[in-house]
This record gives C-alpha cells, structure tokens and sequence, in this order.
C-alpha cells in the first residue's frame, strides 16, 4: 500500500469510516499513511470524546430545543444529538459503528414508550448513565461504549438491555408460557442467519432465556426507578434444553437441566455458543461486507473467510475485525469506490459536512429523513432498514432533492462567502462545487447540464447576487444528483 | 435472516430505467391505459396477523381452553354464518363495517391460506408471499413481474406505493413504482425562485432522464429520481382530492384516501400498495378490550376499508377495484404466557371489491390438539394450510388482471373451488 493517502483515499475511507469529511477531517488524515489513518479510526478511544459540550454553542450546527434541550428524555432532542456527534465527533467510526448496531440490533423506540410513557422510552433508548439519577445506560450509549467491543459482551448486554426486553417481549417470558421472540431473533438476525437453526431450536431459546425479566428498583421521588434487568429464577424453566448446533467445545448440543437458582446460565451458555458458532462470524462478515465495502456485487468469499476467521482467532474483538475490514485489499479496491448506496442518515450529515452547517438545526433534517425513509431509534423492525436500493423509491428521491434544496436556502449566505472567489466564471464556480461535493464520477453529459443550468437566465456578471443564487440553485442540483447518493 | 432481502433482486437492476417522455406525451398515455382500468390494492397487514382473532369460530370448545385469556367470547363475535364443512364462523367484534360488506356479499375470507413448510421468518415469510416462490424468495416480486409484462412504454404513474420504501411484491426489473406516502408532498422544491426555480427545474428534469451507461446501480437511482420529475403534476392533482366523506386519521386511513383520490382523479394507476402494521402480538394482544393492540388493530383495518368502500361506492369505483390481503403468516393457536401470541403457519386472506363473490371459502381449522388433527401442523401448534396462497393469486392474475397465471406465477395454482372473482 502507498505510504501518503491521497485526498481520494481519505474520502473513500470517511465515507464509509464516518459520514464524510469536514474540512478540518481532511486536513487531519492527509497527514497519514492508509495505515495510520485506519488505526487512528480504530482506536478511537486516544481521542477525547467531547462532542456533546459543544451542543449549542457557535460554529457547530444547531439544535433546536423546546425548553431545556433533553436527549435522554425526550427522543426528538435524542435525536438531534445524535446528528449532532455524527457532524461534529472526532471519533467518526464510533459513530458509525453505533449506526451499525442500531441496524444490526434494531429497536424501536415507540413500543419501549408504549409501554413506559415517552420519557422512559427515550431513557432506555437514548440516556447517557452520567446524566442520568440512577445511572441508566440507554441501549444506543451502550452500544456507543461497545462500539469496537467484544462482540460476546455486546449480544449479553443486549440480552439484558431494557428497551430489547420490551422490545423482544423477554420481560414477559416465563416458564409457564415462554416468549419465543427474543429466542429467535437471536438467532435469526444478531448471531447465526436464518437456514443456521430450526423451529424446536427457537422453542429451546424461549425457555433458555425464560425468567429474563425486568424489576423495577429505585425510588420515584428522586427519580432512581427504572425498569432494569433480572434474572428471576422462579420464572425460569429448568430442564434440559437441546439444540440442532454445538452448545459447548466438546460438541454437545444439551443444555443440562439446572436449579432455578443456577438457572441463569443456561442464557450465558448459549450466549456464548452462538457468539463461537463459526455462523455468526460469516453472518457479521457479510453484514461488515454491505455496510463498508460494497453492495453492488455480492461478498467476496476471501473476504468473509479471513474476516470470519479475524473474529475467531481474536475471540470477538470487533476492533480487530472492523480494522481488518478497513484495511482489506477489498476495501481499497477501485470497484469499492462509490459503490454503495448513502443511507438517509448518511447522505444528510455528509451534506452538511460538505455545504455546510452553520446557522442550520439538525431538528430540521429529522422530518425529511423521515420522508426518505429512515428515523433514527425507530427502525422499521427487529430486522432493521431494508437499505440499498429500497432507499430509493420515488418519493424517497423527491425527499433527498427537496432536502438539498432546503438546505442550500439555508446556507445561501455561507455559500457566498466561500465561493466568491470562484465566481468569475460558470465554469470556475461549477469546478469549485463538484470538488466540495465530490460525487461518484460524473459523465460528460450531466456536467454540460449543469453548465447549462448556470448560463440559464441572463449573462454572467459575477456580481454577489448571482454567485448566490447560482451557488444555491448548484448546490441543490449536485447533492440532489444521482451520484450523489453514492459513497 | 442470511442476505435474501438485502441483497438485490437478482437481474433487477440492469435494465432499470424508465423511458423518458415528455410530460404531455404521458397523460395521453396514461389515459390511453387508463380507459376503463382495473385497480387492483395489494394490503400488507404486516407482522403475522392473528386469524384466529378475526375470523372466530366460536363453537370450536379448544378455542376457548387454549386461548384463555385472548379468546373473544361467542356472544361477541359478529356471526357471518357456517363455511362448507359446517363450522361457525364470526368476525371480531370490532370489524362491523367488514361485516356489512360481507353481508353485501363483496368481501371474500379465504380460510387457511398458506404453503407447504410455512416459514416462521418475518422476514423470509414476507419475502416468500411477495414472490409467490417459496423457493426462490429473492427474485421480483409477483406484482412487480405483472407490470413487467405490460406492453412498453410502461407509464411511470402504473403503480402507486402509498409507503416510503419499495416492498418486495413491487420490486420489478423495469419499472419504478414511485412511493408516494402523501400527495401534498410530494413536490419540487428549490432555493430560488421565478425564472431561476424554472431554470433548476428544467435542468433536473434533464437530468433525471439520463442514462448512465454499464453502472447499472447508478442507473437504478436516475429511474428513481425521472419517476419522480415525470410524476410530479399528475399526483398534484390527486392532493386537491375531495373525498366523498372523512377517512380516519390513520396512516391507513389517509394512505386508502389518496389511492381513492388517485383512482378518482383518473390518472392512470392500475396497482396500489398499502400496509398497516402491528400485527406481531407477541405479548398483550389484548383482542377484547377497547384500545387493546388486537382490538386497534381491528379498528384500523376496519374503519380504513369502510372508508375507502364507501367512497368509491359512492363515486361508482367499486367495481373497477379488487383490494386483496396477505400477512406473512398466521399465528400460534395457543397463547403464550404474556398474553399473546407467537408466529404460526396458515392465516385469512381477504378479497374486497364491487365484483367480488362474497362468503367463506376454505374450511376452518379444527383446533383439537390431537397431534393427528390434519387441520393442524407442528403437533397441533399451528394452523395446516389447504388453499395454497398462490391459488388466490392465480384467480387474480387470470380473472382480474387479465394475464396467464401460469407464466405469471411460473405454474398452474388455479383452483376449481375457488370463485371469489
């Protein structure tokens, strides 16, 4: 690999790595080697994590608040913090690894809400333990702290996480009538892929995790109760439970029958055998494959062996996975390049890293994501978003090209001022925005349109009154060009 | 699941574009298509609907013993007589509206719907319903392959999708069916106005018919973005749609009032797609009391088609108009211990419209739990299909669409005692 990355490269790799590159992105990792770079965004963990304290302040995107601004119990404001750290962190992979575990362990919040009211929907989703009375960890700060984890101790977290207890229905599996929700979707969709288990093994599952409940500690007043996880061993169903795959090293596929109080384990065994079973690393390999590599051509099998094999020899360790991933000839190939189609999120934090966020709220970009079809903390289910094309449908479409034009309104002003040196010909002033907006490579034919477009309506002055309007209407015509939706 | 519904529809994606014409050209053609068109509303109740908690058979003693607390107790249920293996049968007690179009004779129940080795996957489930092949559930889906046989140019207003994203039974190799949750929404925007608006419009447009040569990925996302430039005006119309009475406000509701405005603006559509969701009850089903999950849902589903039924009664649309339903499964016939209930096999179509042959067909299940019970699978667990859902595709396809069932379904499903159309 070439020792200095090129603007190219850093592109490709903040992308996919993060949501696009700020300026100040840029000028960070040009000064690294692909190697460097990668492991910069891996160990993310020698940068501070401070994005939250600029909430609000000058020079960051805004956010919209309704009284006191509160993330972690009101959605809409989880929401915008959110989009808030994936413009402003300085560790984007955490970001996006977080976005890659919301799909890959989709919760949504309104069924969490419908049973425990808005505020406590938004907690178990959304709330940071160091602001929160009784230290609650919502499942999406748990996942952040996870991000590069051990992938063994992210799927226990989740078993015992209160939003996917709601979520899932565990928190009413007992050994009278077990809950066979949780009990397959583990398998199905966080671990092994479907073809991997039978019916009778979700069956089994269901009684495995039967009296993984929730209680509800802490007092009212001073606002320490909440709903928590529980092992409640006179729910739990205490005979053997057999599998069609290995349960242990030496091959056996039974879970013995154990005390209710011993019982808890049956859930860690199989915990722990779903996260060694050589299906999960090939399952999370062609997830890993989608999400940062490529999704115009299927998983290259070299590929998803030496991944699959990465997170086995490194016993789960996804940090070593992910940077295997980002450091795979795959990865860099030139057919990887732009070859994978921008999730709403995506697409609107990279717009606002190469238009511009000053003077913009991200609580304005909430509603038109929603129109493309995607609401961050409310996947549409367990499964996640469908991504790819089913990004695009029409209205979908309409939606990315009318969000652009909003925000180049927004940032009229802005875009004056940094192409103003650029105006003095159509011709300046259209290379300056396609090397802004970098889009997948554009054909002869939809640049001349472009052109067109901008000695459309009179001759050209270069006067501020033009550069702007032509700027804005640019601005608009680029993000909302089909190779634009490309990263 | 594995890569089945992420992955592309094999073979979808290269030759997906949309032939580019003119706004004036397209509304000839749309109304060259349109004369005397046949709707035809695809219903997706999405997450496995309950059957059995919507079409009761009340006399059946082990629906009571194995669902204690779900169970809708007989007097409640709206009976709608006995189907031909004499079991009694009746409507949850919130469906009322569905049971005066039954007793209209327009709505069909199609009882124990479903395929051999029923999938328990939502995900595979629903993919396996959209393609009509249980064996290759990551192909086109069977609506999309029907408006893949229409004749070229195909008007990109053919289909209407009332959701965001494009579900699998429209997925097609060329044609985009645009998705259009609102009306009112769906309109060009810009940062300018007067003359440079127009300019940024007309350079979209020209933009938007395109076609990017050997990047078939990309050229899938320029149909996307000509659909919508082409689509623009004519679904304007249909957001100054005046109905004939008020829709509930549901997203139901309001999606079934657009797709009434669309047929009655007459502005070419021939397959809608609707959905309403919340059918996995797992837990809290809650089928009897006012503002219970099973009971709003029933609320929903009810007051929506009641809506949409009577206005286009009202406009005289109800004979050009076929809704059918499915729902990727049906659900365990006892109820678990949170008071709901888990994924199951054979479920209840529904075929709605002003040519329907109304009534029951099929038999219902006998819900013994002898393991013996050839009503029943999975040790008497879950409901045994008898009428392949292929089979009540194939009568639509043959009898509404007007196209060969068998190349449409690749096989012959037909089945004589079916006559719902």
């Amino acid at each position: 690999m070439a020792k200095g990355i090129t603007d190219r490269q850093i592109d490709h790799l903040l992308r996919r790595a993060g949501f696009g590159a700020r300026p100040d992105e840029i000028d960070f990792y040009s000064q690294m080697s692909i190697t460097d770079a990668v492991d910069a965004l891996v160990n993310y963990d020698a940068i501070a994590d401070d994005a939250d304290m600029h909430i609000g302040q000058n020079g960051y995107v805004g956010t919209t608040t309704r009284g006191v601004f509160s993330p972690n119990s009101n959605i809409t404001d989880s929401r915008q913090r959110w989009l808030f750290r994936m413009v402003h962190s300085d560790r984007p992979l955490q970001e996006k690894m977080t976005l890659f575990w919301h799909n890959h362990f989709a919760t949504g919040y309104n069924k969490i809400a419908g049973a425990y009211g808005a505020a406590e929907g938004a907690r178990y989703m959304a709330a940071k333990a160091s602001e929160d009375p009784a230290k609650v960890r919502g499942q999406i700060e748990m996942l952040r702290d996870n991000a590069l984890g051990n992938f063994r101790d992210i799927l226990l977290n989740i078993a015992k996480d209160t939003a996917m207890l709601v979520w899932l229905d565990g928190r009413t599996n007992t050994k009278a009538k077990p809950q066979e929700n949780f009990g397959r979707e583990i398998m199905e969709l966080f671990t092994m892929g479907v073809g991997n288990y039978t019916e009778p093994d979700v069956y089994a599952a269901a009684r495995v995790f039967s009296g993984w409940n929730l209680q509800r500690p802490g007092n009212v007043a001073d606002g320490s109760a909440r709903y928590e996880f529980f092992y409640s061993a006179a729910n739990h169903e205490t005979t053997a439970k057999t599998f069609s795959f290995p349960i242990y090293a030496d091959g056996n596929k039974t879970i013995p029958a154990r005390s209710a109080d011993a019982g808890m384990q049956d859930g860690i065994d199989l915990i722990n055998a779903l996260t060694a079973n050589s299906n999960t690393g090939r399952y999370l390999a062609g997830k890993l494959w989608r999400f940062f590599i490529c999704e115009f051509r299927d998983p290259d099998p070299a590929f998803v062996d030496r991944i699959a094999g990465v997170y086995l020899q490194r016993r789960y360790d996804m940090r070593q996975v992910v940077r295997e991933v980002l450091l795979s000839p795959q990865f860099w190939d030139g057919g990887s390049y732009y070859a994978r189609y921008s999730w709403p999120v995506e697409f609107i934090v990279r717009s606002l890293k190469d238009i511009g966020w000053r003077g913009f709220s991200v609580n304005d970009a909430i509603a038109p994501m929603a129109n493309m079809g995607q609401t961050l903390y409310e996947p549409p289910d367990v499964s996640g978003w469908d991504a790819g094309q089913t990004w695009f449908s029409t209205g979908a479409m309409l939606a990315r090209m009318n969000f652009a034009a909003s925000l180049a309104n927004n940032q009229k002003f802005n875009l004056l001022t940094s192409a103003k040196q650029y105006g003095a010909t159509p011709e300046a002033l259209l290379s300056f925005y396609l090397d802004e907006l970098r889009t997948a490579p554009l054909d002869s034919s939809v640049r001349g349109e472009l052109m067109t477009y901008l000695r459309a309506t009179g001759a050209w002055t270069g006067n501020d009154a033009q550069v702007q309007t032509k700027s804005a209407g640019l601005v608009h015509l680029i993000a909302g060009l089909p190779e634009y939706q490309l990263i | 699941m594995k890569v089945t519904r992420r992955q592309f529809v094999k073979g979808g994606v290269a030759a997906f574009t949309v032939t580019f014409a003119a706004p004036e050209f397209l509304s000839d053609l749309a109304r060259a298509q349109g004369a005397h068109v046949r709707n035809l509303v695809v219903l997706n109740l999405s997450g496995g609907n309950d059957a059995l908690s919507m079409l009761i058979p009340y006399n059946d003693p082990f629906y009571y013993s194995r669902r204690p607390t779900l169970a809708v107790p007989a007097g409640q249920v709206l009976q709608i007589g006995s189907d031909r293996s004499s079991v009694a049968l009746g409507l949850h007690p919130r469906l009322t509206g569905l049971k005066q179009i039954f007793d209209q004779g327009r709505l069909a129940l199609i009882q124990r719907t479903g395929y051999e080795n029923q999938s328990r996957s939502h995900f595979l489930g629903t993919d396996i319903w959209s393609t009509a092949d249980p064996n290759n559930s990551s192909g086109l889906g069977w609506v999309g392959r029907y408006l893949d046989s229409l004749p070229s140019p195909v008007d990109p207003l053919v289909g209407w999708n009332t959701t965001g994203s494009l579900p699998h039974v429209l997925q097609s190799a060329r044609t985009a069916v645009p998705a259009i949750p609102s009306a009112a929404g769906y309109a060009f925007s810009s940062p300018n106005s007067g003359t440079e608006l127009t300019a940024e419009r007309s350079a979209a447009l020209r933009i938007s018919s395109h076609v990017p040569v050997d990047r078939p990925e990309l050229a899938f996302v320029y149909g996307s973005a000509q659909a919508a430039m082409a689509t623009l005006d004519r679904v304007a119309t249909v957001g100054a749609y005046t109905s004939t009475l008020t829709y509930p406000n549901t997203g139901f509701g309001q999606a079934l009032r657009a797709v009434a405005g669309a047929m009655s603006k007459g502005i070419g559509t021939k397959i809608f797609y609707v959905t309403t969701g919340g059918f996995d009850t797992h837990s809290a089903q809650n089928v009897n009391q006012n503002n219970g999950a099973y009971y709003s849902l029933m609320a929903t589903l009810n007051d929506g088609l009641l809506a949409f039924y009577t206005d286009l009664n009202n406009q005289g649309l109800l004979t050009d108009t076929l809704v059918v339903s499915f729902s990727e499964f049906g659900r365990r016939i006892s109820e678990n211990g949170s008071s709901g209930t888990d994924h199951g096999a054979a479920s209840v179509m529904m075929v709605m419209g002003g040519r329907v042959n109304g009534g029951l067909y099929g038999t219902a299940p006998n819900l013994n739990t002898d393991p013996q019970n050839p009503t029943l699978e999975n040790s008497a667990g879950d409901v045994h299909y008898e009428t392949d859902f292929r089979s009540v595709y194939a009568q639509v396809a043959d009898r509404w669409l007007g196209t060969d069932s068998v190349k449409l379904l690749g096989g012959d499903f037909r089945k004589g005692s079916l006559s719902f159309i």
